[in-house]
């Protein structure tokens, strides 16, 4: 066992020597500051007479619309729109960008005649592939979807590559000792060996996606967060607005800590090392 | 776990890496009787790993053949073990995972494997870190791991390649005297390639020189000693000093003078891989043989 050495600011606040109790308590008081600050730029705007009407993008109204949102199922049917093509379009990449990282890994020649294409392919901004995917793809749905595979592939295949670049080629030889066949040697020996890599690359990927998302919807769609924003927008209906706004960047924070458990879960990295 | 022991037999062994490169080794010859230990030792180069790849099953010869019992070894098997210079331990499984995954490997079940790896991890005296995490192991305890991950196999042959190089003197001196007893208790052959002549002495029943390029068998030495074998014993000491000049014969090096070696001035006759020593206490180890 090794001895939790405390660190200086604890000393100040015993009861905040557990880690966990730590992070929550200033994750609480930094989301406390954001929201004091947000109320105090509301504030601001409601001092001059020309601004007052924005003050509805405030905390007070964004909070008091979330009961009609989620009474009229808006909040609900935005997500799910917009969770389905995210889950799809990340599903694709994953699949797609574990066995290109493989190949990357696996083969030199590969590795080598690929690094420029997708380097090149990797530059590209996702949302520069949107009149293109529109021209090629008979549905909005479609063309979203392949926006968010072609921008999250790339974090997933560079990560699977490097992840296989840390193998230690004795684990091979170990398994085959031991009597491992091919399957062993991908589910014991591979895929446990560069899971840290891999869900790192696909919580890089999810923040692309996440991102990419949001402006994808704003163009034809009918349903969707991004969707939901222009809605709010062009029905003047602020506090709705920000509203949605929160829960893009709520559910966006949720996703991304769900990726560190896993990555924690599946990290066999020495802590010390 | 039940006594075993095999003949084993290689015959006319010669081995080159591609057609284009010379013959790591050629005519290689040996017999080694059920449950007999076997050191050879040979300078850096002379294809002692190469060769003991091949008894595993992980390389094949460019001609001859190598039988236990007249089983043709061809390729991996539980019956035919190696164990590493570096323990090679998989990071992300404990302790006890990384003992049982040979017998996940080859298909058992939970509550057999589980008992097979409780003994197997007693052998190695590593009972209180069964479910630890092996990075947070010590040099020694990593390589008793991997002791343990071969044992748990029950082979019948033990091929270990320099597996104690990386160790300290301590760590190293009890894990010789442990995996000595160890395979004689349960009567498993051993075949161990080692750059120090003390090893040899210490582990071995018959010590075989090899040396030259390509490498051949130049000589051989019936290590002839009661068990357990102590470092200061003079029987040891002479033993040692036999095959020191033995190997300086072989290598056609002149034979330093070793009447007075005390056994700590020269044990290496190459720099191995030199790692930093951990330290680790010694007696940790001490009872591992002892035990029924
Ligand atoms: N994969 C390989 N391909 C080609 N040649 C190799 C390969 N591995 C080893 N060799 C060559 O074969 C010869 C024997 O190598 P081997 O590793 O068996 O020697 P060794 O006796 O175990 O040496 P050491 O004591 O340093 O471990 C060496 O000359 C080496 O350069
Ligand atoms: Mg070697």
């Amino acid at each position: 066992m090794t001895s939790v050495v405390a660190p200086a600011g604890a000393l100040a606040f015993p009861h905040l020597k557990s880690p966990g109790v730590r992070r929550l308590v200033y994750g609480v008081v930094g989301l406390s500051i954001m929201l004091i600050i947000w109320e105090l730029g509301t504030l601001l705007l409601d001092l001059n007479p020309a601004t007052r009407t924005f003050t509805t993008f405030g905390p007070g109204p964004t909070f008091r619309a979330f009961p009609t949102l989620i009474e009229d199922g808006s909040i609900y049917k935005a997500v799910v729109a917009s969770g389905y093509r995210m889950g799809f379009g990340l599903f694709i990449a994953i699949a797609i960008g574990i066995p290109i990282g493989i190949l990357m890994g696996r083969s030199k020649r590969f590795r080598e005649m690929s690094n420029s294409p997708f380097q090149l392919l990797r530059m590209i901004s996702p949302l520069a592939w949107m009149p293109l995917a529109v021209i090629v793809y008979p549905e909005w749905d479609q063309a979203i979807i392949f926006l968010i595979a072609i921008a999250s592939v790339w974090p997933i295949a560079f990560a699977t590559a490097a992840g296989l670049a840390k193998i230690d080629p004795a684990w091979f030889k170990v398994a085959r000792n031991l009597g491992a066949r091919a399957t062993h040697m991908l589910t014991q020996v591979m895929l446990p060996a560069i899971a840290f890599d891999v869900l790192t690359g696909i919580r890089l990927a999810l923040g692309v996606a996440w991102i990419v998302l949001v402006p994808a919807e704003l163009l034809g769609v009918t349903s969707g967060l991004g969707y939901a924003i222009k809605d709010a927008r062009e029905t003047l209906s602020y506090s709705h607005l920000t509203a949605m706004v929160l829960v893009i960047g709520v559910i966006g924070y949720f996703l991304d800590s769900v990726c560190v458990v896993l990555i924690k879960r599946y990290s066999w990295h020495h802590r010390g090392a | 776990m039940p006594v075993r022991g095999v003949r084993v037999e290689i015959q006319d062994l010669t081995h080159r890496y591609s057609a284009r490169s010379p013959l790591t080794f050629e005519k290689v010859n040996l017999e080694a009787r059920q449950g007999e230990a076997i050191a050879i030792i040979g300078r850096s180069g002379c294809g002692k790993s190469t060769l003991l790849h091949i008894l595993a099953g992980l390389l094949r010869p460019t001609s001859g053949t190598v039988k236990l019992d007249d089983v043709l070894v061809e390729k991996p098997s539980p019956r035919w073990v190696m164990m590493f210079q570096a323990p090679h331990l998989f990071p992300w499984m404990r302790v006890s995972q990384n003992v049982g995954i040979g017998l996940h490997f080859a298909g058992w079940n939970d509550t057999k494997k589980h008992e097979r790896v409780a003994e197997a991890i007693d052998l190695v005296n590593l009972q209180e870190f069964a479910e630890n995490n092996v990075q947070d192991l010590s040099g020694g305890q990593q390589q008793r791991v991997a002791l343990a991950r071969s044992l748990v196999m029950e082979p019948e042959l033990l091929l270990l390649d320099e597996p104690f190089s990386a160790l300290d003197a301590f760590t190293r001196a009890a894990m010789q005297r442990d995996v000595r007893s160890i395979t004689k208790r349960l009567g498993i052959n051993l075949v161990i390639v080692t750059h120090d002549i003390d090893e040899a002495v210490l582990m071995a029943d018959r010590a075989l020189i090899m040396a030259g390029s390509p490498g051949k068998i130049y000589d051989e030495l019936e290590v002839d000693l009661p068990d357990p074998r102590e470092r200061q014993d003079p029987a040891v000491q002479a033993m040692r000093a036999r095959l020191m000049e033995a190997f300086h014969t072989a290598a056609g090096t002149p034979s330093p003078d070793v009447a007075g070696s005390n056994g700590s001035d020269e044990p290496e006759l190459e720099e191995g891989e030199s790692s930093k020593p951990r330290i680790e206490i010694a007696g940790k180890s001490a009872g591992i043989g002892s035990r029924k």
